[in-house]
């Protein structure tokens, strides 16, 4: 098992990767990228079962990454990982790249399903969870969905199914990070009761505080011990985490630091190897 | 009186035939008796999923099912699909395996009226890049277009209708995609349909015998890829086209039509289908009412070699 310092160390280089590969586009969502970078972290490194040298590997575990604006936390996971070179996190947004302004479908690269139009990549996430059970297929299913992305409906028609299914194999997390663009997410519409909503829907609801490695590794372990029901963590972080500029500003959730900006971050986060372009 | 059959009848048919095919998962939206993947349901219940009446999760859980390796059919009425167009667009994009297979093309579904009817789904589908587009003309088509399609890998859109309508194939007929059927040879003018519109076409062509006037009629099923080549040859040939389809005159079959011969051979192109509004309820009248008869046709094929 890898350790709690060493998952730590990861999120922070996750980190480096979101914010040099969004200044260097331009342009991205660097402030929802921050707030899961502890999730991916403990996803990709600590939970769930894939393996670099065969990335399409049919037993592997399966990640839909349904908040898809969030795609630099995703590809910087997947440099650290192994999947792509760290040096292809700078071709992001531009044209030809493989790292589209949104996840586009690439198995080989364990982008699992397309994903920006929010909603969809849980709806098709449900769909791999109940295709591993028509199977008898061991493999787990594991999206992470925004807190303002549970407003789509299309959430709640899969929510509903998953429980009657009994998709005991999907594990969903909420980046209850509480911005969405224009705004507090409880101002906009709000989602409270969100642990609630899920019980009814009959899901096993999971609170954790999303900035805690540690108490991230354990909620993913009562999860996957917890059988007959599908199971969401709602993880509780900050937009912009680790940023002192970016943190709970919403400016951040559609805009990027210029150079400068991300060399101060790189130095505040311990950026080593990493250049702000 | 002769056999008339729903293409509907045959998707259940065809479903179930090839059924044993493990990879196969049939869903729908709490419309399996009236879309016939009931019949599917009874025989492989395992591999039905009835997700009940969510359109948006249908499309999505297809395209999970698709990304995990599934050849998924997943059926609605036609009209429906406009409610997931946002996960219809991954599924084109990704080319993943979905027969999207709907139900009550068109005005068939009569007397629900214009909440029930589709008449631009055509337009849409065609506009998605890599869906395959296909609208059968009668029941031995439609089973040969749900087989063939399980056998193609990607996006298809299958618009079958509610109409019970005769036979025109045989059957030993074969759908292939991209390809048209010369159904009657003629100089003098050239019908190009599709779905319930074959039958009246043929029946166009029989009344303008009277006036000694030869037409060439096409069953064009494929509207997507369109078979460019013999809509070509029928422009040449007869140097006047008529489309007839049950859907909307803009953006369908019609507009496919005249994009091919604009390009590469200019010739009057007359658009038989709804023209540009909402439909009312009503039975088979309804097709009187808006021209799609073999009357209807007939009309446009006199005004069309007019100009």
């Amino acid at each position: 098992m890898v350790s709690v310092e060493r998952l730590k160390d990861i999120s922070r280089e996750i980190g480096c990767g979101i914010v040099a590969s969004t200044t260097a586009a331009g342009s991205g969502h660097p402030g929802g990228s921050l707030s899961i970078k502890n999730v991916m972290a403990v996803l990709f490194f600590h939970v769930m079962r894939h393996d670099p040298s065969k990335p399409e590997w049919p037993d592997r575990d399966r990640f839909v990454l349904s908040k898809g604006h969030a795609a630099p936390a995703l590809y910087s996971t997947l440099a650290l990982a192994g999947y792509i070179k760290r040096e292809e996190l700078y071709t992001l947004r531009k044209l030809c790249s493989r790292l589209q302004g949104h996840p586009s479908r690439h198995p080989g690269m364990m982008i699992e399903a397309s994903t920006g139009a929010l909603g969809n990549g849980f709806s098709m996430a449900v769909g791999m969870a109940l295709a591993a059970k028509i199977d008898s297929r061991a493999y787990r299913v594991y999206t992470v969905l925004g807190d303002g992305e549970v407003q789509e409906g299309i959430v709640w028609e899969a929510a509903m199914l998953a429980s009657y299914r009994k998709l005991d194999n999907l594990i969903a997390v909420v980046d209850r990070n509480g911005l969405q663009l224009d705004g507090p997410v409880e101002w906009i519409l709000s989602v409270e009761p969100l642990a609630a909503k899920w019980r009814a829907f009959g899901w096993h609801v999971i609170e954790a505080d999303g900035e805690s490695v540690d108490a991230l590794v354990r909620a993913f372990e009562a999860a996957i011990k917890m059988r007959g029901r599908p199971k969401v963590i709602i993880a509780h972080t900050t937009k912009g985490e680790s940023s002192s500029v970016m943190s709970w500003n919403r400016k951040y959730h559609g805009s990027v630091l210029d150079r400068e900006q991300c060399m101060q971050y790189m130095k505040e986060n311990g950026c080593g190897g990493w250049n702000c372009r | 009186m002769e056999l008339q059959v729903s293409t509907r009848d045959s998707y259940g048919k065809a479903l179930k035939e090839i059924g044993a095919d493990s990879k196969i998962v049939v869903l729908d939206a709490d419309l399996s008796s009236s879309t016939k993947t009931s019949v599917f349901a009874e025989a492989y219940r395992d591999r039905f999923i009835n997700v009940g009446i969510s359109e948006q999760n249908l499309f999505g859980i297809a395209a999970g099912l698709a990304c995990s390796g599934k050849t998924v059919f997943a059926s609605t009425f036609a009209v429906f699909v406009g409610k997931a167009w946002d996960i219809l667009r991954i599924i084109a994009h990704d080319r993943l395996n979905v027969k999207v297979t709907v139900s009550h093309g068109g005005i068939s579904n009569g007397p629900d009226g214009w909440s029930h009817h589709s008449i631009e789904d055509i337009a849409m589908m065609r506009a998605l890049p890599n869906f395959t587009v296909v609208v059968p003309a009668d029941s031995v088509e439609a089973e040969s277009v749900v087989k063939v399609a399980a056998q193609n890998d990607g996006p298809w859109y299958i618009r079958l209708s509610k109409l019970e309508v005769p036979t025109i194939n045989g059957i030993d007929y074969r759908f292939l995609p991209g390809k048209g059927n010369v159904l009657l040879d003629g100089s003098d003018v050239s019908i190009i349909a599709c779905g319930a519109m074959v039958h009246a076409a043929l029946g166009a062509a029989e009344i303008l015998k009277g006036d000694g006037v030869r037409a060439m009629v096409i069953n064009m099923a494929s509207i997507k890829p369109i078979d460019v080549e013999l809509v070509l040859r029928a422009a040449r040939e007869t140097g006047a086209v008529v489309t007839a389809e049950e859907g909307s005159v803009i953006g369908g079959l019609g507009g496919a039509v005249a994009e091919a011969t604009s390009s590469y051979c200019p010739v009057t192109v007359e658009r038989v289908g709804i023209n540009d509004t909402f439909t009312q309820s009503g039975g088979r009248d309804l097709y009187g009412f808006y021209g799609l008869t073999a009357e209807g046709i007939t009309e446009a094929c006199r005004r069309v070699r007019k100009r």
